[in-house]
Formats: structure tokens, C-alpha cells, sequence
């Protein structure tokens, strides 16, 4: 059932946010909201009346429209262990990265059509680290179609269980890039801080500060999708063959909550990087995969 | 045919020479539908299939003349006559303005019959002299229409530089055809694969590279390109587009018919092209984000593109030479099509930008803004051809881009290692390409048609007349098709790219590309879909409420102004500090002086190093040295007339000296 993946998706994306800000409470020692509280906040604000500056045109009412959409489409390609995604076909990878750039392209307008410096000053630097984060998801994507030699998600994630154990090793890496890449795409620690008060300091946040209401519920829940979207990509990566779901669901409900645990942990231990070391820290994970890379290339026995 | 389109052409510049000047744009548009109906009949025949073969006697100089239209020159005849109608459709009511100021007006308008009739003969003609003489035709009358604007310096600046770059590429061009003739005795085309399938194959690979530099020039490749940015940005709007969307295109077609025609080691081009074209679509993208002038910023898109294009060229070559169908499909196709959609999305672009400036009356990206509320149509096509540009579905730009990729990662998986190295790179590149152009577009959208104005105009800003806009809508129309409907474009594709890798398929590429497609077309029509299904929903579930329009919020600062948005310049600070180094950035600043500063300006200038480094620091030496000759030209007609029977005399005693030379050398031969 090539729905189910999508469905569990959907799920995940309604505790996730809760579970990222319940262990942040726990480490600092507080008691912390429950974690369905993220939700209810977004459900308060789809029952909201929208609020539009004067200075916006049709771009701004249709931006996060067009985010969610994009999102959503973007999870119809997620596979789940061997089954395909709802949609399935060579290099639907490639497809998934500029759909995403689609949401990103409108979310990008929406903010600079308010006319507001500091939405410009965001939508600015989420411009910047997406280009910067783009090669490492497509070289780390290409090391995986190297190792497997096929070109689509489920393609590929079916074959790398049909390596020997070293092709967990690099799962284990991957999972580290695309864990890294969630929290540039997300805006979240150490790249960007969604608590912070400060506008200055802001990125994905500044750029949402004249959306209201229903817009702005539809804006944070994609952030929930994404990040629920990423951990499947992961949950992916050690889902064992077979067709068993008693055995497959448990398994990606808890590499989601892991997931969730790990972006909680690192949110409380990392503090934010300054604005002028994102750049830095976005190519070392292009390093990274490029590492990637070159363990598969000895794994096959390219190099000689 | 070809001689049928060669007496319309001169009929209808007759026709406008001796009519009014108003007239000129409509005689024109009759010339170019007439000429576009003949070659596109044939072209189309050529595209499913049926080649067109002609052979005229050019007397005793040209020798015979053979016309050849195969499934390539269909392709791109019938790209090149689709955007240059379309120009003459928006050039006609663009040129309104002009009306009775220039009297330069006809003479454009004769120049834009005889430039798009060359196009064609470019496209057709398979004989070295012919196809020399029709280049030398197509660069003049760009030249001319070029610098219609002639009264501006900067306008003459740029036309010049534009002149004597294209007259470099033909004499390149003209070495290595006059080569192959020289020794093979022929002016036929087909005479350089005879020819260079005799001689060892590194004088091949000379012979090519020879082509290729020549027709890299015209393309704009990295680092031939510097001439480009000046020309498209000084150009009449649709001049500009016909100029980015095909005239470029004429160096792409000559080198990929010269990779057919050449007889060389596929896999050694391929890699030059990759190599060659990575570095143009990166660097044409980096210079194009810090560019403030508009038409300046869409010139360096399209060596941006012609970077995607080459790389598509370059791994269709390695997959002709590594014997891989799949990856030499994918390529050329994807190649092939993306010439096609650059020629759809530029020449909208240039329309947009020329409309914005006849509106306007400036080009500087940081004094617009707020223009999507006095000229939304204009908008809307404007951001339709920007995520074309950025490769985003449910664009076009997207599947030819998606071709690319599909071949570079079937290439990966397939390719020794040094393929699979250079195409991981290639893959992080196109990446980095797009991620670049979603930048640049952003800021091109975001700041020339969001916001609040940046500056005050006196004239009344309006949305442009629909003959204005009419044909940016048949742009966008073939703009939607490609990207909702790939399959079909496929289809059509099948035959032109198949005549790269006739031989080594049997179909199965495209079958299997058709079926991929055909799954994109499917999600692109969801992505609408739910698009669609979120706003309905929004819809409903704000039918009850009250819409509520606020100021901006402006972190309670209370007397927000349009001076206080980003402008284009702060939107790539951050980025223009990180690529640094590979940029010249010329900055005026004044300084603050006193408690109470009187105003003072900062301006920044970005400049081309590659530019620095390969024209003006030549320049400048040689300036130096001819500086030391100068004495020759010393004003004094006596001189000049004493140098006239110098060289006279000088050429009088050669001749009789190779004579005495020549007899003396047989004479030793003799002995």
C-alpha cells in the first residue's frame, strides 16, 4: 500500500515539534507543554482571521499556499523500507529537492513582498544557506545511487540492505548529513534558533513575522512535515527488508523519535553559531558527504 | 526553398526601404511570418524524420552549394523561428516609442529580415565559403541592431567590443574551414569528417578545438564571454531576447555539428566541454547575482544556461564515447532541450525588462520596486519565466535540467572512476547552479516588483498595452506545455537527439525517459492540484471572517518608509562577501564628515576578473607596445602617401623576388 508511508508521515508530524520541545524542557529542567501542544497551537491558528499589509500583493496571500503544497508533494516521494512512495520513478530525488525549492522560492517572495527590512534581511540568508546546503544533499544522494546503482528512492533504499554490513556504516553517515541538512532546511540549532527573541538573529522566523493566522498555521506545520519528511528519509536508511509492518512501523515510529530526541538534545547543549560561521559549518557537511563519496568508492573497489 | 527565402527576404527589405517608417514593423512581421512558414514546414518534416536535401550551383566561387535540413537543424530552426516571431511581435510595439526620433528605424527593421534569414541559411547551408559569407551577414546585422541606440557612447562602447569579438570567432572559424579545404579540395561539410578521418587524431582534436573555441565565442563559454554581457544589456529589449534566446544558439548548433562532422575522441571532448561548461554555468550564475542592472544580470544568465547546455553536450559525448546509449541520449536530449527552453524563458525575460524600462526609464534593479500592483500581468510573466530559469517544477526549465541529472547519475554508477568523479562534481555543480539562480531570481523578482517603490517616477507607471504582452502569454503557453506535458516534447526529441547516437540505440532511452516523464508530468499536475485544494480550503475556512489589511509590521518602529526596505544590494551582501575573492567590486564611497554630515553616497560597481584578466590586462600591454609605433601615424598626408608607394613598392619586389626565388630553386632542384 503505497499510502501507508505518507499517512505515518502525516502522524509523526503532529507529536514531532512536541517531543523536540519536551526533551528541551526536561534537559533545562522544566516540566514543559505535553507534546501535542504544538498542534493545538497550530489549530488555534487555522481558526484565525488572516492579517495583510498594506504593502503585500497576491504573492504574499498565495506563499504559503504554494509551501505546503510543495512539502506535501514532496512527501508523496518518500518510500517506505521496499514499498514505493506514492510517487516513484528514476531520479524522483532530483524532483523532490526543486519541489522543495519551489516552497522555498514562494516563501522567499512572500516575506521580501511585505516591504519589511528584516523579512528581507531573513528571506536573504535562507536564500543563502539553501544554496549552500543543495550540493551535499545531491553528492550524498549520487554516493547512494553509486553504491546501489539505481536512481530512485525506493530503488536505492531497497538495494543498500542488500550490501554487506559496511553499507549500514554509511547509512549511519548519511543519517548524520540528512540530520544535519533537516536542521538547515528547518532553520533550527546551530544554524538558526527559533526561541530567539531577538529579530536581528533570526532566519526562517523573521521571515514569517507578518503572516498571521491560518497562513501562519499552515507555515509552522509544514516545518512539522519537514522535519517528519527527513526522518523518514532516515528511517529509510535502516529499515530491514521484508514485507512484515508489525516489524517496518515500530521501527520508523522510533527512528522518528529518536530523530526527535537528537534535534531536542542538540537544540539544548549547542548554542547558536554566529550568522558569519553558517557558511563554514553548511560546507563541512558538503565534506561530509564528499566523505561519503569516497567510502563508496572503496567499498566497490574503484580505487585501486 | 533556400532560394525562395532569399528573394522573399530581399523583397520585403525593398518593401521597407520604400515605405514609411511606421509601416516597418509590420512589413517585417510579414517577412518573418512568411520566412518562418517556409523553413518551418521543412524543418518540421526534418524533426519526425524526413531530411530535406537541395544542392544549388554557386557558380564558379562557391562551388555547388548543398542545403542539408536533418532532425538537428530542424530543432533548431524551428527554436530560432518561434523566438525570433515573437520578437518581432513585442519589437514592433516596443520600437512605437522610437517613431520619428532615430530614422534608424526601417534600416532595424531590414536588419531584423536579413539577420533572421541568415539564421536560417546558418542552420541549412553545408558549404564552408556560403556558410562563412552567411555568418559575416548575421554578425553585421546583429551589429546594427545592436547599436540602434548609436547616440549613447556607452551604446557604440559595447557594439564595437561586440563587433570585434564576433569577427575574432570568424576568423577561427575561417582558419579551420579554409584548413579542411585546403586540403581536401572541397567546400562541402562532409569533406571535414573525410578529411579528419584521415589525419591522426590529435590534428583532429586541433581541428575541433580550433572549431570550438570559435564557435565558444558566439555561445559565450567562459572565457569568451566577455562581449555578451555589454551587447544584451545595450540592445533593444527584443533585440536583446532574439540575441540570448538563439543568436548564442548558433555556437551551440556549430558545436555540436562539428562533433558530428569532426572525427575525434569522443571521450577527450566530452571531458574539455564538461570542464569548460561547469566553469561557465558557475561562475555565469556567481556574477550574476551581484549585478544591478537588469538586462546586465539576465546576460549572465545566459552563460549560466549556456553552461547547462554544454554540460549536457559534454556527458553526451562521453556517453558516445564510453558506449553508454543512455547517458549519450540523455544528454544531447537534455542538451537540446534545455537550448530550446532558455530561448522560451530568456527572450520572455528580456521582453519583461524591456517593458520595465520603457515604463520606467531606468535599469538599475535598486530603484524599482513595488511594481506588481501598477503592472501585474507583466509581473506574473516575469515570475513565470524566473522559476522557469531556476529549473523549478512545473516549469520547463526543469526537464531539461532533470535530463541532465538523469544522465550524470546513470553515469555515475556506470563510468570508470574518473567519470564517476567529474560527474559527482558536475551533479554538486548543477546543484550549487540551481540553489544560485533561486538567489539571483529571488532577488530579481523580490526587490524590481515587491515591496514599496524605491524611488519616485514622474511619469504614471501602467500595465503595457496587450500587443505588448501578447507575446510573453505564446512564450508562456510553450513554457507550460514542456513542463505539464514533457512526454510529448520527448517525442519530438527523439529524432534530433538520435542523430548523435544513431548506431548504438535501438529506442529503449527514450522509451524509458518517455515513461519517467510521464510520472513528472503526473506529479506536476498533483502539485496544482493540491495548490489548488489548500486555497479552496483556505477559502472556506476564512468565509466567515473579516480580511484585516494593517501596516506592515515593523518591530515597533513606527514610521516605516520604503527607504528602510532590503534593497537588491543588501539582499547578496552576505553572499557577495563569501565568494570574495572571485569578484572585482568597484566602490565609491564618501566620507562622513562633522557632527552633522552633509549627505554622502556609496556606490558599488561589480566588474569581471575574467574580464580583467583576459581582455584589459592584454589590452594594456598592447597598448603599451603600439605606443612605441606610434610615430607612424603622425597626421602628415605626405607620410601616408610615402608609406602608400612603401608597401607598393614593397609588394612589387616581393613578387618579382619570388619569381627570381623560385627560378633559382628549381634551378638548384636540377642540378
Amino acid at each position: 500500500m503505497p499510502g501507508l508511508v505518507f499517512i505515518l508521515i502525516i502522524l509523526t508530524s503532529f507529536f514531532f515539534t512536541g517531543i523536540v520541545i519536551r526533551t528541551k524542557s526536561i534537559f533545562s529542567g522544566r516540566k514543559g507543554p505535553g507534546i501535542f501542544q504544538p498542534m493545538k497551537d497550530i489549530g488555534r491558528l487555522l481558526q484565525k482571521e488572516n492579517v495583510y499589509s498594506q504593502t503585500s500583493s497576491f504573492i504574499f496571500k498565495i506563499a504559503p499556499d504554494i509551501y505546503f503544497a510543495s512539502v506535501l508533494i514532496a512527501i508523496m516521494l518518500i518510500p517506505f523500507g521496499n514499498q514505493k512512495g506514492i510517487f516513484s520513478f528514476d531520479g524522483d530525488f532530483v524532483f523532490f529537492a526543486y519541489i522543495l525549492a519551489v516552497g522555498k522560492f514562494f516563501s522567499i517572495i512572500g516575506a521580501l513582498d511585505t516591504g519589511n527590512s528584516l523579512e528581507g534581511m531573513g528571506a536573504s540568508r535562507e536564500a543563502l544557506y539553501s544554496f549552500l546546503a543543495e550540493p551535499a544533499f545531491f553528492i550524498l544522494m549520487g554516493s547512494l545511487a553509486l553504491l546501489t546503482g539505481y536512481t530512485s528512492f525506493a530503488d536505492i533504499f531497497n538495494g543498500i540492505h542488500f550490501g554487506s554490513y559496511i553499507s549500514y556504516a554509511i547509512g549511519t553517515l548519511a543519517s548524520f548529513v540528512l540530520v544535519l541538512i533537516a536542521m538547515i532546511e528547518n532553520s533550527r540549532m546551530p544554524v538558526d534558533d527559533p526561541k530567539t527573541h531577538l529579530e536581528l538573529t533570526m532566519i526562517h522566523e523573521v521571515m514569517v513575522l507578518d503572516n498571521s493566522g491560518f497562513d501562519l498555521g499552515l507555515i509552522l506545520h509544514a516545518t512539522n512535515l519537514k522535519f517528519a519528511m527527513y526522518g523518514a528519509i532516515i528511517a529509510n536508511l535502516f529499515l530491514t527488508p521484508g514485507k512484515e509492518w508489525y516489524f517496518s512501523i515500530p521501527i520508523f515510529i522510533g527512528v522518528q523519535i529518536l530523530f526527535a530526541v537528537v534535534v531536542g538534545t542538540l537544540e539544548s547543549f549547542i548554542a547558536r553559531f554566529r550568522m558569519s560561521h553558517n557558511p563554514q559549518f553548511i560546507f563541512t557537511i558538503t565534506s561530509i558527504s564528499l566523505l561519503i563519496f569516497f567510502a563508496v568508492l572503496l567499498i566497490l573497489g574503484k580505487y585501486f | 526553398m533556400s532560394i525562395c527565402i532569399v528573394l522573399i527576404t530581399i523583397l520585403f527589405v525593398l518593401l521597407i526601404s520604400f515605405s514609411k517608417e511606421a509601416w516597418s514593423g509590420n512589413i517585417a512581421l510579414g517577412a518573418v511570418l512568411v520566412n518562418t512558414g517556409i523553413s518551418s514546414w521543412v524543418a518540421v518534416n526534418a524533426v519526425i524524420g524526413h531530411s530535406y536535401l537541395e544542392i544549388i550551383n554557386g557558380g564558379p566561387v562557391f562551388g555547388d552549394i548543398p542545403i542539408r535540413v536533418d532532425a538537428l537543424s530542424g530543432w533548431f530552426i524551428l527554436m530560432m523561428n518561434f523566438t525570433v516571431l515573437t520578437g518581432i511581435l513585442y519589437g514592433r510595439r516596443y520600437m512605437k516609442l522610437y517613431e520619428n526620433k532615430s530614422g534608424m528605424i526601417s534600416l532595424h527593421f531590414a536588419c531584423y529580415i536579413i539577420n533572421h534569414t541568415s539564421m536560417i541559411g546558418i542552420f541549412i547551408v553545408q558549404n564552408s565559403l556560403a556558410f562563412l559569407y552567411i555568418w559575416e551577414i548575421m554578425a553585421l546585422s546583429s551589429f546594427i541592431m545592436v547599436i540602434f541606440e548609436y547616440k549613447k557612447p556607452e551604446t557604440l562602447k559595447a557594439g564595437l567590443n561586440f563587433l570585434i569579438q564576433s569577427h575574432i570567432c570568424i576568423l577561427l572559424l575561417t582558419i579551420g574551414l579554409i584548413w579542411v579545404s585546403s586540403h581536401t579540395d572541397s567546400y562541402d561539410f562532409n569533406s571535414i569528417s573525410t578529411y579528419s578521418a584521415s589525419v591522426s587524431p590529435a590534428i583532429s582534436l586541433i581541428l575541433y578545438l580550433y572549431f570550438f573555441i570559435g564557435f565558444a565565442i558566439k555561445a559565450g563559454f567562459v572565457p569568451f564571454h566577455t562581449w555578451l554581457p555589454y551587447a544584451h544589456s545595450i540592445a533593444p529589449a527584443h533585440v536583446s531576447g532574439v540575441m540570448s534566446g538563439v543568436m548564442i544558439k548558433l555556437g551551440i548548433f556549430g558545436i555540436l555539428r562539428m562533433l558530428l562532422l569532426v572525427n575525434q575522441n569522443y571521450l577527450i571532448i566530452g571531458y574539455i566541454i564538461l570542464i569548460v561548461s561547469l566553469i561557465s554555468g558557475v561562475y555565469g550564475v556567481a556574477l550574476a547575482i551581484v549585478q544591478h542592472n537588469l538586462k546586465k544580470l539576465l546576460a549572465y544568465h545566459s552563460i549560466e544556461n549556456i553552461g547547462i547546455i554544454g554540460i549536457g553536450i559534454g556527458i553526451g559525448a562521453i556517453g558516445i564515447g564510453t558506449k553508454n546509449p543512455f547517458l549519450a541520449f540523455a544528454g544531447f536530449a537534455g542538451s537540446l532541450l534545455h537550448t530550446l527552453n532558455h530561448s522560451l524563458f530568456k527572450s520572455l525575460l528580456f521582453y519583461e525588462a524591456g517593458t520595465i524600462y520603457q515604463t520606467i526609464h531606468t535599469l538599475n534593479i535598486d530603484s524599482m520596486g513595488g511594481l506588481i500592483k501598477k503592472m501585474p500581468q507583466t509581473a506574473i510573466l516575469f515570475i513565470i519565466a524566473a522559476m522557469a530559469i531556476c529549473g523549478l517544477p512545473p516549469f520547463n526549465g526543469f526537464i531539461s535540467e532533470f535530463l541532465i541529472y538523469l544522465g550524470l547519475f546513470d553515469g555515475v554508477h556506470s563510468g570508470s572512476l574518473s567519470i564517476t568523479t567529474i560527474f559527482i562534481l558536475s551533479i554538486a555543480g548543477l546543484a550549487l547552479i540551481g540553489g544560485l539562480a533561486l538567489l539571483c531570481f529571488t532577488k530579481a523578482f523580490g526587490i524590481i516588483f515587491l515591496g514599496q517603490a524605491r524611488s519616485h517616477f514622474d511619469n504614471e507607471i501602467n500595465e503595457s498595452e496587450p500587443s505588448k504582452l501578447f507575446p510573453g502569454y505564446l512564450i508562456v503557453f510553450f513554457i507550460l506545455i514542456i513542463g505539464l506535458f514533457p512526454q510529448w516534447t520527448m517525442r519530438l526529441l527523439i529524432n534530433p537527439a538520435g542523430v548523435f547516437t544513431s548506431g548504438m540505440t535501438d529506442g529503449f532511452p527514450a522509451l524509458k525517459i518517455i515513461s519517467n516523464l510521464q510520472s513528472i508530468s503526473l506529479v506536476a499536475w498533483v502539485f496544482l492540484l493540491a495548490i489548488a485544494s489548500i486555497w479552496t480550503i483556505k477559502r472556506f475556512a476564512l468565509r466567515n471572517k473579516r480580511m484585516v489589511i494593517a501596516p506592515t509590521w515593523s518591530c515597533g518602529y513606527s514610521e516605516a518608509n520604503s527607504k528602510m526596505q532590503y534593497t537588491a544590494s543588501s539582499y547578496v551582501r552576505s553572499y557577495r562577501k563569501l565568494i570574495g575573492p572571485f569578484l572585482i567590486m568597484n566602490k565609491k564611497e564618501g566620507e562622513i564628515k562633522g557632527v552633522f554630515s552633509s549627505p554622502i553616497h556609496s556606490q558599488t560597481h561589480p566588474y569581471d576578473k575574467v574580464e580583467a584578466i583576459f581582455i584589459d590586462f592584454p589590452l594594456k600591454i598592447m597598448n603599451k607596445m603600439m605606443a612605441r609605433v606610434r610615430f607612424i601615424q603622425n597626421g602628415n598626408m605626405r607620410h601616408y602617401i610615402l608609406y602608400g608607394v612603401i608597401f607598393i613598392t614593397i609588394i612589387v619586389f616581393i613578387s618579382l623576388l619570388s619569381g627570381v626565388a623560385a627560378y633559382l630553386f628549381n634551378l638548384i632542384k636540377q642540378m
